[in-house]
């Protein structure tokens, strides 16, 4: 039960991207097309997923043992910063159509705020790891969820006349606000009620 | 004791990643196309866009997988097709044949009449919105400089009067001042071509003489006198066969009563 609770609140409640306000830039940059925005959706889950096991880990075995938890957030970005090259490696290997669409994003998972963002939030939730492991995914699929939407939104918007001073970035960031603004319906009394 | 312990873990993290990458990097190689680099080398690095491909490093990766027809780059001309056949190890290709961009107008300010007094932004387009331009020829140079400043090579130039002249040795061919000509005065003739047709009106003889001194009014002398010239009449404007011998093109140009054919060197 612990573990739905977590992708709930990970995908829905506590949305990366449309309430707690992390990981924009990739929001907007990579919402274009929805496929581009499947790609990076993938590439962050993974990061995170694995950055989320690495770092519980490292956290558990390394820096507590030996007193040393003020270095969390430095050893935390060395972790996702190797984990997100070795990604890059592989998307270029496999897909080089998606790196180029996903052009400068990807290397910018490196500073992704919403990684590090999961990677400190399991450290102070106090979870397992097999606890930290889900809710990394689950915050994956909540940016994923977030980024494919928005892609959804953009592609229909470019149809629409929309005014020449709204058009692009801007009507995107009202849609976008518009999102969040549906997202804050789901509150913790959502878990309580699915959950009892 | 504990900034030891720090510097270690961080180190030997660093270290253990990095290693890690290093392996992964060997292991997951992307096979680059050393062909690519070779082509691009060769290539004049122009990004001009004549071939048809964005820029060089585009027509290099194409002709490297084969997709791209080799002779494309008319800045490269015949060598650079060469040089680039030796790489891919195919035969050179029949270059086409060098083109370069000709202002067909002599009109200026003096000589052409003036609908109106242009005062927009210094830009062709600008005037051809307004009534197509303000002189009165609705075909010729609107002397504004859009091709001029477009120009990869700067190899168009203004002379006092405001005629456009383009260079044809600078001349790479790369087709961006007939693009962004307005009235599209401006069009290739080969880089051969001794004589062009200094007129792009398509007006009748009585229209063009009203309005510019120097148009071609169509009177066919060229065509008729000087059937070896190359030059045949349509809509009332001469145009040369380069493809003829041209041989009396020089006494045609002698002949032709408002000197409207010129050389173009």
């Amino acid at each position: 039960m612990a573990y739905v609770a977590i992708f709930i609140t990970y995908i829905f409640i506590n949305n990366f991207i449309l309430t707690q306000f992390l990981g924009l830039c990739p929001f907007i940059g990579v919402s274009k097309n929805s496929e581009s925005a499947i790609g990076m959706g993938m590439a962050v889950t993974f990061v995170m997923g694995i950055a989320s096991i690495i770092t519980w880990l490292v956290y558990t075995f390394l820096l507590v043992p030996l007193d040393l938890v003020y270095l969390q957030t430095l050893s935390f970005i060395l972790v996702i910063a190797a984990l997100v090259q070795f990604v890059e490696l592989i998307i270029q290997k496999n897909s080089p159509g998606l790196y180029q669409a996903l052009g400068i994003f990807l290397p910018l998972i490196t500073t992704n705020c919403a990684v590090l963002g999961i990677a400190i939030m399991n450290i102070t939730e106090g979870y397992t790891l097999m606890q930290s492991f889900s809710a990394g995914i689950a915050a994956g699929i909540g940016f994923t969820l977030a980024l494919v939407l928005m892609s959804n939104i953009r592609e229909r918007m470019d149809l629409f006349p929309v005014q020449k001073s709204f058009k692009g970035v801007p009507i995107a960031f009202i849609s976008g606000g518009l999102m969040a603004l549906a997202f804050m319906a789901f509150d913790k009394s959502l878990l309580t009620n699915l959950l009892g | 004791m504990n900034i030891l312990f720090a510097f270690l873990i961080i180190a030997s993290l660093g270290l253990l990643l990095g290693l890690g990458l290093a392996v992964a990097a060997k292991k997951l190689a992307v096979k680059k196309d050393e062909r690519a680099e070779e082509i691009l080398a060769v290539l004049p690095g122009a990004n001009c866009g004549a071939c048809g491909y964005p820029g060089c490093a585009g027509y290099a990766s194409a002709l490297s997988k084969g997709e791209a027809e080799n002779g494309l780059c008319s800045p490269g001309g015949a060598e650079t097709s060469a040089a680039v056949a030796e790489i891919l190890g195919i035969e050179a290709s029949a270059v086409h044949e060098r083109m370069v961009a000709f202002v067909h107008c002599r009109g200026n300010n003096e000589l052409t009449q003036r609908d109106y007094h242009y005062q927009g932004i210094e830009e062709c387009s600008g005037a051809y919105m307004l009534f197509q331009g303000d002189s009165s020829c609705k075909y010729g140079c609107l002397h504004l400089g859009s091709c001029m400043r477009v120009c990869p090579t700067n190899a168009i130039s203004r002379d006092a009067l405001g005629n456009m002249r383009v260079d044809p040795d600078a001349c790479i061919g790369c087709l961006k001042c007939t693009l962004v000509c307005p009235t599209k005065v401006i069009r290739m003739i080969p880089a051969r071509g001794s004589h062009a047709i200094a007129c792009n009106s398509l007006d009748k003889g009585g229209v063009v003489r009203k309005i510019c001194s120097v148009g071609c009014i169509g009177c066919k002398i060229c065509e008729k006198k000087f059937p070896d010239s190359g030059c045949t009449v349509t809509n009332f404007l001469s145009e040369i066969d380069y493809e003829s011998p041209m041989t009396q093109i020089g006494e045609a140009a002698q002949a032709c009563p408002t000197s409207c054919i010129v050389e173009a060197r």
